[in-house]
């Protein structure tokens, strides 16, 4: 008797769900043996970690807040690789996202009319994410520089930049030294539904609808798809490759681009320290676990997001560290990696053939 | 079991073989057996089940049910290994060769020598020391007795490939290999080679080994077996004695239904000038000159064949006119219209519709639907899409059911994924996209490598009636017997040039032959 691994045709959506589901609950599991190591009840560990993700109002909004920006970054990384790009960057994307809407909303409000702010907030958080992820399609166009060195390198040129604004050339003067910007006029704040969620949330499901349409009911969206899947099938085609990748990584930094749009003007309403606090690396593992599609990743983004609120609570009340969420984070990501095995591959058990058996005998 | 010894094998059975895949019976009992000194020819389709089988008595794949009897005692085999170590080899159809090794060391890749005695040391030794020197000597004495003409210290990126598949059969005999399966070995040979390998399996069938012969070509099958059997959909239709077998009857046992082998067709009525290639160069994907220096016409209303061995510059001639590949030197004009390194999708608009040789790689996308796969050349066009951007999705599917009906393409649904549909019919809807847009030039490559006889007649039948609405066809195949067939006009070519040209009606194939391996090797021989 034993394991062999046969070749699908293809699979299913259930096989599909399964594998996911099958996935994260190899990658749970794991997170238990390292509870039980230090001697954690996991099943307790695991209910508190629920309740304090969505147990009360409060924490599923806190949730929520915390999947806002995971959802804008995940979908903006899956676009991309629908079409076979690594988009490293979501990170310096947000960041850069949020630094042009802190520069319109600190210097524009002088000049432009009250009710024009905030539209031109969002607006240059979109633009400036996407000025910023269009570099790299640049330098993969015309210098050959592969996009997941060129998308990396580009998040610590951001990080650094905008830690340079609110350390020093934009910090508030009345800030008693606090590292941040001065607050934003109020008409450049974006509406809040409850406690701290904002309507970058709606955002967010928005833009996953429009993708989805982009994808699967327009050309563009054909060819995108047709490049991510075979890039000698898009030359054959005749399909302009570079227009797209320019529109794609335009579109996925500019996504990102308004989760770090969300942070300072739907949260802190400035640009302060934390802005970079690790959405853009995290919106792979969201992008990973949604399957590249965007319904996938409304549910991946509050999934991820849960995990990590749910550890703070483990922090408090069983003294664990936060970073627990990190740990199962990457558990979830390579089971994921893993799963897709058994989505090409279906695991037979097998015994000898009876047949076999009677002349072995 | 070396030289000299006497043979050990008798005979192999092989009784009610089923095998199971996901959704497909490949194998539905079947029974098969070759007796010592017998050349069996193992004769069906693409997905009739012969290689699952032969896979199954390699070792490869586990049978549901049904036996194996080697000289009638149990092959009950998990691996390859068990196999090899009861005299079973397998020449596959792409060689399992490292190019930078020479032919010896490609032999002794995963040999082990036998310890001379039980002792740790002996075994230590047999385990860790390569001794080159003996496998040399052995080798030597192998390919002299079977004519099997190789250096053995040359690298095998220096060899051709019928040397390197010369290579692949004197290592199943140095691992005493007495039942040998040749998985369609003349796929990748010039005819001159294909008759020395006959010589060599011959030989090796005199000597009393068993030679399993795997093949869809009617006429080799009927020049070198003893005897055939014939599968198709996973059964088997029947075995017969060579001697008593026809093409006709063997394609009826293959498709289950007669098949014609000559086609009727009109002399060619050329027209002008469609296409035509200026000293055209370009470099192959490994840096080598792909092209060099490619002149020809193609006329409205004639098909041009180009014969040659795989790997001559082929690929490169089809993809240099559809604007894959860049002509480092030469112009190619096309409908009066200079289209040198111009876009692929402007050479498309013009009229040019391209088959493409691996339709698996670029022709479709995989993961994709059948009709997407239909408008994979023409989404952007009005038709299918408003502005260009908003697809049409009844009017995709409407003309996608209209190809399927009028190329008989069998598929459940044009919303299947094309992955799931067979090789034949993934190819008629390539051939229908291409030739949806009503073109007037037509570069068809290995239109019909691994698609199934049926399919094979349609196809051809759709290539001649375009000739005959004046098209202007640039057929490249590396399946002689397809050049001949439909060629108004035979071009080979070997190493990048087109060495001879020759006309329907004064094909001799030997010329054909030595031209295609190269006048240079023609000489030495």
């Amino acid at each position: 008797m034993k394991l062999t691994l046969e070749r699908r045709q293809g699979y299913g959506q259930w096989t599909l769900l399964l594998t996911i589901l099958g996935a994260v609950l190899v990658a749970l599991a794991f997170g238990a043996l390292l509870l039980l190591i230090v001697g954690v009840n996991p099943i307790e560990a695991y209910r508190l970690m629920f309740v304090g993700a969505f147990g009360s109002e409060f924490a599923t909004v806190d949730t929520l807040v915390k999947a806002s920006p995971l959802l804008l970054t995940g979908l903006g990384v899956s676009l991309a690789l629908r079409a076979n790009i690594w988009n490293i960057g979501a990170e310096g994307q947000l960041v850069m996202g949020g630094f042009a809407a802190a520069g319109v909303a600190l210097f524009w409000s002088e000049w432009l009319p009250e009710p024009l702010l905030l539209p031109a907030v969002i607006l240059a958080g979109f633009v400036g994410g996407a000025l910023w992820g269009l570099i790299p399609a640049l330098l993969k166009i015309f210098g050959g520089v592969n996009e997941i060195v060129s998308t990396l390198m580009l998040n610590y040129v951001a990080v650094l930049w905008v830690e340079y604004l609110f350390f020093d050339a934009w910090r508030d003067p009345r800030g008693f030294g606090f590292p941040g910007t001065a607050e934003f006029p109020r008409a450049a704040w974006l509406p809040r539904l409850t406690g701290q969620l904002h309507i970058g949330i709606i955002f967010g499901l928005i833009i996953a609808a429009l993708i989805w349409f982009l994808l699967n009911r327009t050309t563009i969206g054909y060819e995108i798809r047709v490049q991510g899947k075979s890039p000698l099938s898009a030359r054959y085609a005749g399909i302009n490759v570079m227009r797209n990748l320019m529109l794609v990584m335009f579109l996925s930094g500019g996504i990102a681009g308004l989760a770090g749009m969300g942070e300072v003007a739907g949260i802190s309403h400035r640009m302060q320290n934390g802005l970079a606090v690790g959405y853009g690396f995290t919106a792979l593992i969201v992008a990973f676990l949604g399957r590249l599609s965007p319904p996938g990743v409304i549910v991946a983004a509050v999934f991820v997001a849960g995990l990590s609120v749910g550890s703070e609570q483990l922090q408090l009340s069983m003294n664990l560290p936060a970073s627990f969420a990190l740990i199962l984070q990457g558990a979830v990501l390579l089971c994921i990696a893993a799963g897709d095995l058994f989505l090409r591959y279906r695991v037979r058990l097998n015994v000898r053939p009876p047949s076999q058996q009677m002349v072995a005998e | 079991m070396g030289q000299g010894m006497a043979l050990q094998f008798k005979h192999l059975h092989m009784n009610g073989i089923v095998k199971q895949f996901p959704g497909v019976l490949a194998c539905d009992h079947v029974d098969f057996d070759v007796q010592a000194g017998e050349i069996h020819a193992l004769l069906g389709e693409n997905g009739a089940g012969k290689s699952t089988l032969m896979k199954i008595l390699y070792g490869l794949y586990r049978h549901d049910e049904g036996e194996i009897l080697l000289n009638d005692e149990p092959l009950n085999a998990s691996s390859p290994t068990d196999t090899i170590a009861r005299g079973v080899g397998m020449i596959h159809q792409h060689f399992m060769l490292v190019p930078s090794l020479t032919v010896v060391e490609n032999i002794a890749l995963g040999l082990r020598e036998e310890p001379a005695d039980a002792s740790f040391i002996s075994r230590l030794r047999s385990r860790s020391v390569l001794d080159l020197g003996r496998i040399r000597k052995k080798l030597v004495e192998l390919s002299e007795t079977y004519n099997l003409r190789v250096n053995p210290d040359s690298p095998i990126w220096q060899l051709s490939v019928g040397e390197q598949q010369r290579v692949e059969i004197l290592r199943a005999l140095y691992k005493g290999s007495e039942l040998l399966i040749l998985d369609e070995p003349t796929a990748v040979l010039t005819p001159q080679e294909v008759d020395d390998l006959f010589l060599i399996l011959r030989q090796m069938a005199d000597d009393g080994r068993g030679l399993i012969f795997i093949s869809h070509k009617l006429h080799e099958v009927i020049n070198l077996t003893h005897r055939i059997t014939v599968l198709r959909d996973g059964c088997r239709v029947g075995s017969i004695a060579t001697q008593d077998a026809t093409k006709e009857i063997l394609a009826e046992m293959m498709v289950g239904r007669p098949v014609v082998f000559q086609y009727d067709q009109d002399a060619a009525k050329r027209g002008p000038v469609r296409l035509s290639m200026q000293n055209v160069e370009s470099v192959s994907d490994r840096g080598t000159p792909g092209l060099s220096g490619v002149s020809m016409e193609v006329h409205a209303g004639e098909i041009v064949g180009v014969a040659g061995v795989s790997g001559n510059g082929q690929k490169e001639l089809a993809e240099v006119i559809a604007g894959l590949r860049v002509a480092t030197a030469g112009s190619v004009t096309a409908l009066d219209k200079d289209i040198t390194n111009a876009e692929p999708a402007k050479i498309k608009s013009l009229g040019i519709s391209y088959i493409p040789e691996e339709r698996m790689v670029d022709g479709i996308i995989k993961d994709f639907s059948v009709a997407e796969n239909y408008i994979l050349r023409d989404c952007t066009t009005q038709h299918y899409a408003a502005n260009g951007l908003f697809m049409r999705f009844n009017k995709i599917k409407d003309a996608c059911e209209e190809a399927i009906r009028a190329y008989a393409i069998k598929t459940p649904h044009t919303s299947t994924k094309i992955k799931s549909l067979s090789g034949g019919n993934i190819q008629k809807l390539v051939l229908a996209r291409e030739l949806s847009s009503d073109p007037q030039i037509i570069i068809a490559s290995q239109p019909t490598r691994g698609v199934d006889i049926g399919a094979i007649e349609y196809i051809h039948h759709r290539l001649l009636e375009e000739r005959d609405n004046g098209k202007a066809i640039l057929l490249i195949s590396e399946d002689l017997d397809e050049v001949l067939l439909l060629a108004d006009r035979i071009l080979v070519i070997y190493e990048g040039q087109f060495v001879g040209e020759v006309d329907r009606d004064d094909v001799v194939i030997e010329e054909i032959g030595k031209m295609m391996a190269g006048s240079a090797q023609h000489e030495m021989a």
